[in-house]
């Protein structure tokens, strides 16, 4: 990828910002905690981390995906308080799956606008509400005019996409099923995974067909779970840390919901994201400058689509990163070292858990069995959602 | 500020308790159930009225925008690029090419279908390329589908056409 370099100051901003802690609760299928104890539960972990109290906290910003999962409207009010955000300034902030790296997004505007110099990220999710299963809430995202009456499935737009990525990249299904093989294997070592287990190529390939080519072993698992960041200003992580990770671009876009308009191959989207992001981050070769990333992946073929889009490989060329090994927990281009959506599990938002949360993990060298081989200073994490539409890019510098 | 009293410790810890399908179904853990039953009704729009009333008459149409010569289907009232006014109304053929599909083993819920359907998405001919919609191939082999396949539309009698998506049963290959 292209990437002019800025000249000048192009991003103003009051002051740097600095993530010092962060937290997760297990992701699962079914939990028995509400929304509400789930995010106490993350944002107890990551004050914890931080070395700070819920009285330190000045501003929170909750991400949560459709209220339908849950059949609670407004559900950002119903959960404020286990989120730490009564008597405060508090917002939800919400695009789908790409909230996962767009809550932390919005984190970084309130401290890096100088209005708070201590903020809190949560997301959260319980999609287990639903029954039977969540996929019915998905049928409202659909077009009720054109899409709905045709009975689709959420899955069907992911095939669709799979496909076409495959026929223009000539790319096999023994290659995209390499990712899910090795994501589900470096969830073994995540203390919170809900589908940590050692497959192989041939097992995704003869799993059950949902809508082909998509297998049942190219998806990510529907879950519960919370996960919460805290942001900081410079003056507020020297006193609390001598490894801060420093925020260093941000980037997000959005296309239109006509996704039958659009070429499916590669993220657009994603791409305008990145750009905006690596110029901030002052980043022009994202292959060499980017040490580890976590790009979203709901399915095996989206974590090389992403990769794509972000520029870490030429077009088509992110199937062989990956059967060569360099995506690897050890290899030179770490990619979804914590076992991502595909093993840890995929509570849409609350997914920042395995995608923000594990960039900071890995930056301030805190990911235990997960730290990758390699000496790491700069990382992204991406999240992506709706209906092909929305890209989050968030880079990150263990140097300031 | 709780200045200097960093433990060391790194999350995450894995709290919380997983439950399963059969803690609830029989009522192990203490729930509450709800069905809420909502009525909605969708107002088709100007573009999508004009569109929906078309198929009634086994025709699709699209729109146009002067500006940057596209021909825009499904058809809108505005350009969402020019960010304009469209400036006509075009009709287009109701054959297309398959862009990508796939061959669906589950409904809606995520239940299994006894019967696969295949979807596809299809660049209607007449069109702007890439200009397509997402619906149903038929009366095809699910292993006979290729990307680039010419498709036709195979429309419901006139007389039980209601002015919507549907009125279009399915697509089959153009040519046997």
């Amino acid at each position: 990828m292209e990437v002019e370099i800025v000249k000048g100051l192009k991003f103003h901003k009051k002051q740097d910002v600095a993530i010092v802690g962060a937290g997760m609760t297990t992701f699962k299928r079914r939990l028995l905690e509400t929304p509400k104890e789930l995010s106490y539960l993350a944002v107890k972990q990551a004050l914890e981390e931080a070395g700070l109290e819920i009285s330190d906290i000045e501003m929170v910003v909750l991400g949560s995906a459709p209220d339908a999962f849950d059949g609670v409207s407004l559900k950002e009010e119903y959960m404020l308080d286990g989120a730490g955000g009564s008597d405060r300034p508090f917002m939800r902030y919400f695009v789908g799956g790409g909230t996962a790296v767009f809550a932390p997004i919005a984190g970084y505007w309130h401290v890096a606008s100088g209005l708070a110099d201590v903020c809190l990220v949560v997301c959260e999710e319980k999609m287990s509400c639903c029954h039977p299963h969540p996929q019915s809430a998905f049928k409202y995202i659909w077009d009720p005019i054109l899409e709905r009456p045709l009975k689709p499935n959420l899955i069907w737009i992911f095939a669709l996409e799979m496909q076409r990525y495959m026929y223009v990249n000539n790319v096999k299904h023994e290659d995209i099923a390499l990712v899910s093989v090795k994501n589900k294997a470096n969830a073994l070592d995540h203390p919170c995974a809900q589908v940590a287990e050692k497959i192989t190529v041939e097992d995704v390939l003869k799993s059950e067909p949902m809508a082909l080519p998509v297998r049942r072993l190219d998806v990510s698992p529907p879950s519960d779970g919370a996960a919460a960041l805290i942001m900081v200003a410079p003056h507020i992580a020297r006193q609390l840390t001598d490894e801060p990770v420093w925020v260093t671009g941000v980037g997000w876009c959005l296309d239109t919901t006509h996704w039958t308009n659009r070429d499916l191959y590669f993220p657009r989207y994603v791409a305008e994201a990145a750009r905006m992001a690596y110029r901030m981050a002052h980043i022009t070769d994202p292959r060499k400058q980017i040490d580890v990333a976590e790009p979203y992946d709901p399915f095996d073929y989206k974590e090389l689509h992403h990769m794509e889009g972000l520029g870490l490989a030429k077009k088509g060329e992110a199937p062989i990163l990956t059967r060569e090994g360099v995506t690897a927990r050890d290899g030179d281009l770490p990619v979804c070292p914590s076992g991502g959506l595909l093993g840890v599990g995929n509570p849409i938002a609350a997914a920042m858990g395995v995608k923000a949360c594990e960039i900071y993990w890995q930056l301030a060298y805190r990911a235990g069995k997960r730290q990758v081989a390699k000496e790491v200073t700069t990382g992204v994490c991406q999240a992506w959602g709706d209906l092909m539409q929305i890209g989050t890019v968030m880079v990150m510098s263990n140097k300031r | 500020m709780a200045v200097g009293r960093k433990r060391i410790s790194c999350p995450p810890y894995a709290e919380g308790t997983p439950i399963s399908e059969e803690d609830i179904s029989k009522r192990r853990v203490t729930f509450f159930e709800d069905h809420p039953n909502l009525v909605y009704s969708w107002t088709a729009g100007q573009a999508m009225s004009r569109f929906l009333n078309e198929l009634k008459n086994g025709r699709l149409i699209a729109t146009k925008c002067e500006k940057c010569r596209r021909v825009i289907f499904p058809p809108r009232i505005y350009c969402e690029l020019c960010y304009k006014p469209i400036d006509d109304w075009v009709y287009v053929k109701d054959t297309g090419t398959v862009q990508t599909f796939s061959i669906s083993y589950i409904d809606p819920d995520a239940r299994p279908l006894e019967k696969p359907v295949i979807v596809a998405v299809i660049a209607i001919d007449g069109a702007s390329p890439n200009m397509g919609i997402m619906h149903i191939l038929d009366e095809v082999e699910p292993e006979k589908v290729y990307i680039g396949m010419k498709v036709k539309a195979v429309w419901k009698p006139e007389n039980e056409r209601e002015g919507s998506i549907t009125d279009i049963k399915y697509w089959k290959p153009l040519e046997g």
